[in-house]
């Protein structure tokens, strides 16, 4: 391994972590809110709507992020629909991780007893002030675990994106290697790119867990 | 009696309430007076904690009237959390909220529904806590306290809100023998203080003591309305008389045990 080498490629690097860590981000912010929403509609069992909410999440599960964003990308410009490469990687990060997230959000409502809500609306609160202030921060709790696994297996997801002609990780090294045969260097700052992003998002999602594991659920 | 001249607070006037072809309530008519503390009595499954639901519309009903302060509770959805603001609840297993302290437990409810002064309101919840005698667990989560400390807590709870009646379901029957004195001598000293009250107990001596009215109920329907030491002494009905029989034992002589 050329020490050089690899000293010349990290600024390329690090301009595709960059975007990964960008477009992942906003993938993910996204993804936890059409979970949130889906879980919502499930588990108040709205009419029709959480018909549409089970196809998705089939539909978004069962199929790979690749042939999602191929669908995205060369699908939907033949009816009209284009789309950006870094839309299109939001959009079908999205489109995956919303199914994840509803379903991680889904055991964390369910786990709640009937009664905590009707122990809300008790003290007069309404609703929604019920979903804000006794049903979410106790199914957030529940589901943490499952979030944060969604949230380190969407940043990997994000290896794809290339094929949507964006300059990530992936699309860096492939390029390098395909350019200069300068395999190992190349792949090496991969592993080491994905390894700097992810690990310490890991370490930290493993201290948040251990300090919020005094607040037990139920009574 | 100079109870008679008080105003009727809640009113509930032939309730009907069934879960498909099930009557759990029927014809139930009951008043209750101001400052009044009334006890609900009856075998498990007999509509009493049900009823208790439906007065502060926890439960749709199928016919009659629940009036609170001349409120129909049933007729309109919004009307609803005003009127649930004034009526206490306490359930058997507490149902405090886990994420919460029990500070904010307790200040929840004044603090987002009644907007009150939220400095105010802490120094009214700790009031109220230190004479339920948890002033050291404020800052305590509902995980750490034992079942009589948080069924404390959740009368607390409920009074902080200032409501004009509570609405006690069973709320001993979840906790240890000795846990269970802590929390109904908390509902004594309601009683003495005048707040108006409608329990539903398995605690009959706690009964006897409490009421100004005992409500016997069996399958949906009120059986008897009467005084603890009228229904105690010399229940009207059969059934009311079979019930009470229950809850005593006869000793067994020695003589007839038998013989291992």
């Amino acid at each position: 391994m050329d020490l050089n080498v690899i000293q010349q490629y990290i600024p390329l690097y690090v301009e595709a972590a960059i975007l990964t860590v960008r477009l992942a981000f906003f993938g993910i912010l996204g993804a936890t809110v059409v979970g949130l929403m889906c879980s919502l509609i499930q588990y108040y069992h709205f009419p029709i709507l959480h018909r549409f909410v089970n196809g998705y999440v089939e539909l978004s599960r069962n199929t790979p992020l690749l042939i999602q964003l191929f669908f995205l990308y060369f699908g939907l410009p033949k009816i009209g629909i284009v789309m950006q490469s870094e839309t299109c990687a939001i959009v079908g990060l999205i489109f995956l991780g919303g199914s994840y997230m509803t379903e991680a959000f889904r055991s964390g409502f369910e786990a709640i007893p009937k009664i905590q809500e009707e122990s809300g609306l008790c003290i007069g609160l309404k609703k929604w002030q019920v979903i804000i202030y006794i049903l979410l921060p106790q199914a957030f709790l529940v589901s943490l675990p499952a979030f944060l696994a969604n949230v380190i297996f969407l940043i990997k997801e994000t290896s794809v994106f290339s094929v949507v002609a964006l300059a990530d990780l992936m699309y860096v090294a492939k390029d390098l290697i395909g350019l200069y045969y300068e395999t190992e260097e190349a792949l090496f700052l991969l592993v080491v790119s994905y390894l700097i992003i992810l690990l310490p998002i890991s370490i930290l999602f493993t201290l948040v867990e251990r300090r919020l594991k005094h607040v037990a659920i139920g009574n | 009696m100079k109870i008679n001249q008080k105003e009727i607070i809640l009113e509930i006037d032939h309730l009907e309430k069934q879960y498909e072809e099930r009557k759990i309530l029927n014809q139930v008519s009951l008043q209750v007076k101001k400052g009044e503390v009334i006890v609900i009595l009856g075998p498990s499954g007999c509509g009493k904690s049900t009823l208790l639901r439906c007065v502060n519309g926890l439960e749709e009903i199928q016919g009659g009237l629940v009036s609170f302060n001349g409120w129909n509770v049933h007729d309109n959805k919004n009307k609803i959390y005003e009127v649930r603001q004034k009526i206490g609840m306490v359930f058997q297993s507490y149902e405090l909220f886990p994420h919460l302290t029990i500070l904010q437990n307790v200040m929840l409810g004044p603090t987002k529904v009644q907007h009150r002064n939220k400095e105010e309101v802490k120094k009214e919840a700790i009031q109220l806590l230190e004479r339920v005698g948890l002033s050291e667990k404020v800052n305590a989560y509902p995980r750490q306290l034992s079942g009589g400390q948080r069924q404390r807590v959740a009368i607390v709870r409920a009074l902080c809100m200032k409501p004009e009646i509570m609405l006690l379901d069973e709320i001993t029957a979840a906790l240890d023998p000795e846990m269970v004195r802590e929390v109904l001598d908390v509902v004594l000293e309601l009683a003495k203080q005048g707040i108006t009250m409608v329990i539903v107990t398995h605690e009959m001596a706690f009964a006897k003591a409490i009421a100004d009215r005992i409500v016997f109920m069996d399958e949906g329907v009120i059986l008897e309305e009467t005084t603890p030491e009228q229904f105690f002494s010399n229940p009207s009905t059969d059934r009311a008389r079979r019930f009470l029989s229950g809850f005593s034992y006869e000793k067994v002589k020695e003589e007839e045990k038998v013989a291992i």
